[in-house]
């Protein structure tokens, strides 16, 4: 789950680590306000879980009062990457001589979390890191004990943190540990850390990004949670709460099982089809998911043709031939080809009672996709 | 489990001891079940919040394998199972993942008995439907298999692919190895190269996710840390032909490997 950046400094500032002053606005009148407190120059930075904002024309530094209202104005109600600009931080512009990148994240290779610092902050990290990882300084961290002080210092010295400010940088990296420990955070960046003319460390940017498997324990930052969708049949889906992805091509997949439904995709694919959907229906099958699976699918106007492939463990084959059944009750036909094919646990019994008058029916999964990707193509010829 | 033939001697559930269910006896901790029955494995059916837990109980009580059903485990939780699993010599099976099944003797877990057959094809994947998927298309050409076992899908697991081949090359009723992985980290690509440097055993491969759109599932995170590209559908096949690991489009393609080599 993504924190907003104004929510990751609050964060961040209430554990002590400096952030430049500033206030939330959600109107031109809001900003001039704020800018008015805080002076010139100012940031006036979009509020929305996108990366990139910056070159997207989502942050502007406002040197005036009339610059200030002018990107105000652009910014605010602008479709940034698919997402209306609701809000925007008015933040005090630093007047930085170095930028560098300070970052906790997870590395699941080593089963451990690491520290990273940068003197290539301001910029695209992960171009960094694919060009010449060496000017990332790594530190792995024992989930068990936690951070030992001297770790934070070692990483900071080892980045080649001038030596004036290395301290504080690395008491920042200590404080963001236990940020990322405390709130469950799978990952926690500041790009850039300002190091200013004064020779004062400010956190410029934060993004933080919470284990949404965690939440049940983090209700505070349960409740910042904001759904991030990138259209309606996103959204649509995750009220469900079903994994979904929308793609662009016309075959609908339903499906049991991210790594089954993922090979779903891959076999539309190979048959010359495209498909149109991820949508991975989770264990058991009862009436109403089903239902629910269907208006998603049936809603994207792409979809020419669906294929529904359930391979049940604990799902029982005909559990989910009565839901499918249950679904399709009191209609006439399908807005569009629905092929199904049950394996598994009970398969050979649901096969037997699914409502074949709407439904074709296929043994395999081969089968089935041939069979959807057919159809999908007699459609749209 | 104990239908398809699993020994089940005790069940552990806090509260619940000196009770019996399916003619079991049940004990208020793993450690007292472990101990007055005599067991060397369990199966964790345990809520997330509570999993870890249940886990480091389980290493506790040192048992030889532990077999972790639970999806949706807190990363940070598994960050810490993991550190103290390499001081014991406990194996943990999962989290988020099906289990383990020996085809004919046993199975620990959720996987559906009846699609499997005894054989000599040992099998290993992430994925729990797509491991049944794979199966299917096996036991339909009569290819039976030796063990089948899903290693789970989480960033963080107990057993990894290397580990699962490892054991398979040293097992002599295996004749053939499915690896099956699926976008994300680069377990894949170890696995590729520890396949390519020590196994005499041939393996075929499958890797879900090839028309994944980048940037849905592939954590920025990761991308950092490792900085060299990889996790890609691509990536990984790739690395397995390298290894001489021949990769089916389809689960059918898999099948017809498999029966080349045999």
């Amino acid at each position: 789950m993504k924190l907003h950046e104004h929510q990751a400094k609050t964060l961040f500032a209430d554990a002590g680590i400096p952030v430049p002053e500033s206030r939330l606005a959600t109107t031109v009148d809001e900003v001039l306000d704020a800018v008015d407190e805080i002076g010139y120059p100012a940031a006036i930075k979009a509020q929305v879980h996108v990366g990139g904002r910056g070159k997207a024309g989502g942050i502007e530094i406002a040197t005036d009062r009339e610059s200030a209202e002018r990107y105000a104005e652009s910014i605010l109600g602008m479709d940034l990457k698919g997402y209306a600009v609701e809000t925007v931080l008015v933040e005090a512009g630093v007047d930085f001589a170095d930028e560098l990148y300070v970052g906790v994240t997870m590395d699941r290779g080593a089963g451990e979390p690491v520290l990273m610092v940068s003197t290539e902050g301001g910029v695209d990290i992960e171009s960094v890191a694919a060009e010449t990882p060496d000017a990332i300084a790594r530190e792995h961290v024992d989930p068990a004990f936690g951070l030992h002080p001297y770790q934070a210092r070692k990483v900071v010295y080892e980045a080649g943190v001038d030596a004036d400010v290395a301290l504080d940088v690395a008491s920042i990296l200590s404080t963001l540990y236990d940020l990322y420990e405390e709130n469950d955070a799978s990952e926690i960046e500041v790009n850039p850390v300002m190091i200013t003319r004064d020779r004062r460390v400010v956190a410029a940017d934060a993004v933080m990004n919470i284990d949404a498997d965690a939440l049940f324990r983090q209700p505070e930052l349960a409740e910042l949670g904001e759904a991030s969708y990138e259209n309606d049949l996103e959204r649509k889906a995750g009220e469900y709460g079903f994994d979904y992805v929308r793609l662009s091509g016309n075959v609908g997949i339903i499906g049991n099982g991210a790594g089954l439904v993922m090979t779903t995709l891959d076999l539309v694919d190979h048959y010359g089809g495209e498909p149109a959907n991820f949508l991975d229906i989770g264990g058991g099958a009862k009436a109403e998911r089903v239902t629910q699976a269907l208006d998603v699918v049936f809603s994207d106007p792409n979809v020419d043709s669906v294929v529904f492939n359930i391979f049940g463990g604990i799902t029982r084959g005909d559990e989910v031939a009565t839901g499918i059944n249950e679904a399709l009750d009191g209609l006439e036909e399908l807005p569009k080809p629905v092929v199904v094919r049950l394996a598994g646990t009970n398969a050979a019994e649901g096969m037997e009672i699914l409502n074949t008058d709407l439904l074709a029916v296929e043994r395999t999964l081969e089968a089935a996709v041939q069979r959807a990707v057919r159809d999908a193509a007699e459609v749209t010829q | 489990m104990i239908e398809y033939g699993t020994n089940v001697v005790a069940g552990a559930v806090p509260g619940k001891g000196d009770q019996e269910t399916a003619g079991v006896p049940v004990y208020d901790t793993v450690s007292g079940a472990a101990a007055a029955e005599d067991a060397d494995a369990s199966v964790l059916f345990v809520p997330p919040a509570f999993a870890a837990d249940a886990i480091f109980e389980a290493l506790d009580a040192d048992l030889e394998l532990a077999v972790a059903i639970t999806e949706g485990i807190p990363t940070q939780d598994m960050a810490k199972v993991n550190k103290r699993l390499g001081e014991t010599d406990t194996r943990l099976l999962g989290p988020n993942c099906p289990g383990i099944i020996t085809p004919g003797e046993a199975k620990l877990g959720i996987l559906p008995g009846n699609i499997f057959a005894d054989g000599n094809v040992g099998l290993v994947s992430r994925s729990g439907t797509l491991t049944y998927q794979v199966v299917d298309n096996l036991t339909e050409r009569g290819l039976g298999q030796s063990t089948a076992i899903g290693i789970g899908g989480d960033p963080i697991i107990g057993t990894s692919f290397v580990d699962a081949l490892e054991a398979f090359e040293a097992d002599t009723e295996t004749d053939a190895v499915v690896m099956c992985g699926e976008i994300g980290g680069e377990d894949e690509e170890q696995a590729a190269r520890f396949i390519g440097e020590h196994m005499d055993t041939p393996v075929a491969g499958f890797i879900a996710g090839r028309t994944a759109p980048p940037g849905k599932r592939m954590g920025h995170a990761g991308a950092i840390v490792s900085g060299s590209g990889t996790g890609t559908a691509q990536s990984k096949i790739d690395a397995l032909n390298d290894a001489g690991v021949p990769v089916g489009d389809t689960p059918e393609e898999v099948a017809d490997h498999v029966e080349r080599f045999l």
